[in-house]
């Protein structure tokens, strides 16, 4: 039994310290901020807000006021506005203690590629490379092996990088990893995983 | 001499050249200088650089400038949401240059500064990093990235005084005060002009200095990823 989604979301949750300012990524990273309980906890979306709110009610749209990924959003009482690059001088500046992301691949020396796939259709990297270059700590989210059943925790990168030996900790379906020298430390395991499903299925260095 | 012109037209009146670089405020279509873009297509001016974090949808915000084959190339960091830039793009008619969007932020203001250059981490390793400086600072690598000095900004804000002094609306603020900063002139349309003294001055988020041309526009303001939650049951 690996973790699903939200128990991927509620584990990584469990990283966050009382009075962070965190940035997170789109996808499995936003379900993040279901999970963080009583914990006083800043969101900052990177057009330029720190407070982020919920989505709003129907009818409350306001175009003026959406997140990174572009989504209607509402305030907090405790939001703030600023202009991006104000923002990225506060993600630059390590002043957002984290940063929750996806990750197509992450290497055991902590590189990181998650912005484009050579041949297919590139977007962009948005504020990735500054995100994993500036934030006090980088938390990775995504499923411990690609669709094909390939490893996504590798000796080295393959695809181009977002940022070099920027990962701190790695939390897939099976388990949480931190980059340590060497290699990827097993710290947990989910729940009914096995050490050899997660040897099987890890092409990067596993220590201990 | 006043700032303030009739219509967006009137605004860009001999602002406005072949193969010239524009600076564009605005963050996906939020806080997008609709008005001024609109201007610019019935200009026909060609062979534009813009920097802008996006490039539009493809008929609305800078789409419809790719759509008139007005633009040569952007300076973005994100395009995804536009199929008609992916065509010209993959196509070689459109040049691309990605830039993070923090570092295409700072590239602004610090040319608005005066900087023509600054040093980052971001992009350290990557391929953004190529051909680049690499400098290292008490241990750390950091490259060079150089400021990007305009020849025109369009900026939208909600609320001017006849001087210039801009307030902008929550995330509508974006990239509009950078790239207000950046340009040798800056044209500004907002939602309403207000009489001088009506904006507390210490409200104000970008003093017009950096303004020197304003309209008053209509807004179409389209959301792009209409998003909502429900409302739970009494």
């Amino acid at each position: 039994m690996a973790w699903d989604r939200n128990q991927m979301a509620e584990r990584a949750a469990q990283e966050l310290q009382d009075g962070w300012y965190v940035n997170l990524g789109i996808g499995i990273p936003t379900l993040v901020a279901n999970y963080v309980g009583d914990k006083d906890i800043t969101l900052q979306s990177e057009n330029g807000m720190l407070g982020m709110g919920p989505f709003p009610f129907e009818g409350e749209e306001d175009p003026d006021l959406i997140n990174a990924g572009k989504q209607t959003i509402t305030e907090l009482s405790r939001t703030a506005y600023f202009d991006s690059a104000t923002s990225f001088g506060m993600i630059r500046g390590g002043k957002i203690a984290a940063a929750i992301l996806g990750a197509m691949e992450v290497a055991e020396n902590g590189d990181l590629a998650n912005w484009m796939i050579p041949g297919k259709l590139v977007k962009g990297m948005g504020g990735a490379m500054d995100l994993v270059a500036g934030v006090g700590k980088v938390i990775v989210i995504m499923d411990h092996a690609n669709k094909k059943g390939e490893s996504k925790l590798l000796k080295e990168c393959t695809l181009p990088l977002t940022g070099k030996g920027v990962v701190d900790r790695i939390i897939t379906n099976l388990g949480v990893f931190d980059v340590v020298e060497g290699g990827l430390k097993l710290v947990e395991m989910a729940d009914g995983v096995t050490r050899e499903e997660i040897d099987s299925l890890t092409e990067a260095t596993l220590i201990n | 001499m006043g700032k303030i012109y009739n219509s967006a037209a009137e605004a860009l009146d001999g602002l406005l050249f072949d193969g010239m670089l524009i600076a564009a405020g605005g963050f996906g279509l939020c806080g997008i200088p609709e008005n001024l873009i609109s201007a610019i297509k019935d200009a026909g001016t060609k062979d534009l650089t813009v920097a802008s974090n996006n490039a539009g949808v493809d008929n609305f915000g800078l789409g419809v400038l790719l759509q008139t084959r007005q633009v040569k190339k952007m300076i973005s960091s994100y395009v995804g949401e536009n199929d008609e830039f992916m065509r010209q793009y993959l196509s070689g008619e459109l040049e691309l240059e990605f830039n993070p969007q923090g570092t295409l932020a700072e590239r602004m203001r610090a040319a608005g500064c005066g900087i023509p250059g600054f040093y980052t981490k971001t992009g350290v390793g990557t391929v953004i990093a190529e051909g680049k400086e690499v400098k290292n600072f008490n241990g750390q690598d950091y490259i060079l990235e150089e400021g990007i000095f305009a020849d025109l900004s369009i900026v939208k804000a909600w609320k001017a005084d006849d001087t210039g002094n801009l307030v902008f609306r929550k995330t509508a603020r974006n990239f509009n005060p950078p790239a207000a900063m950046c340009g040798k002139v800056c044209v500004v349309e907002v939602e309403e002009i207000v009489p001088r003294g009506s904006i507390d001055p210490d409200h104000i988020h970008l003093p017009g200095i950096y303004v020197h041309r304003i309209i008053q526009g209509e807004h179409e303001k389209r959301i792009e990823q209409r998003t909502v939650r429900q409302r739970e049951e009494a």
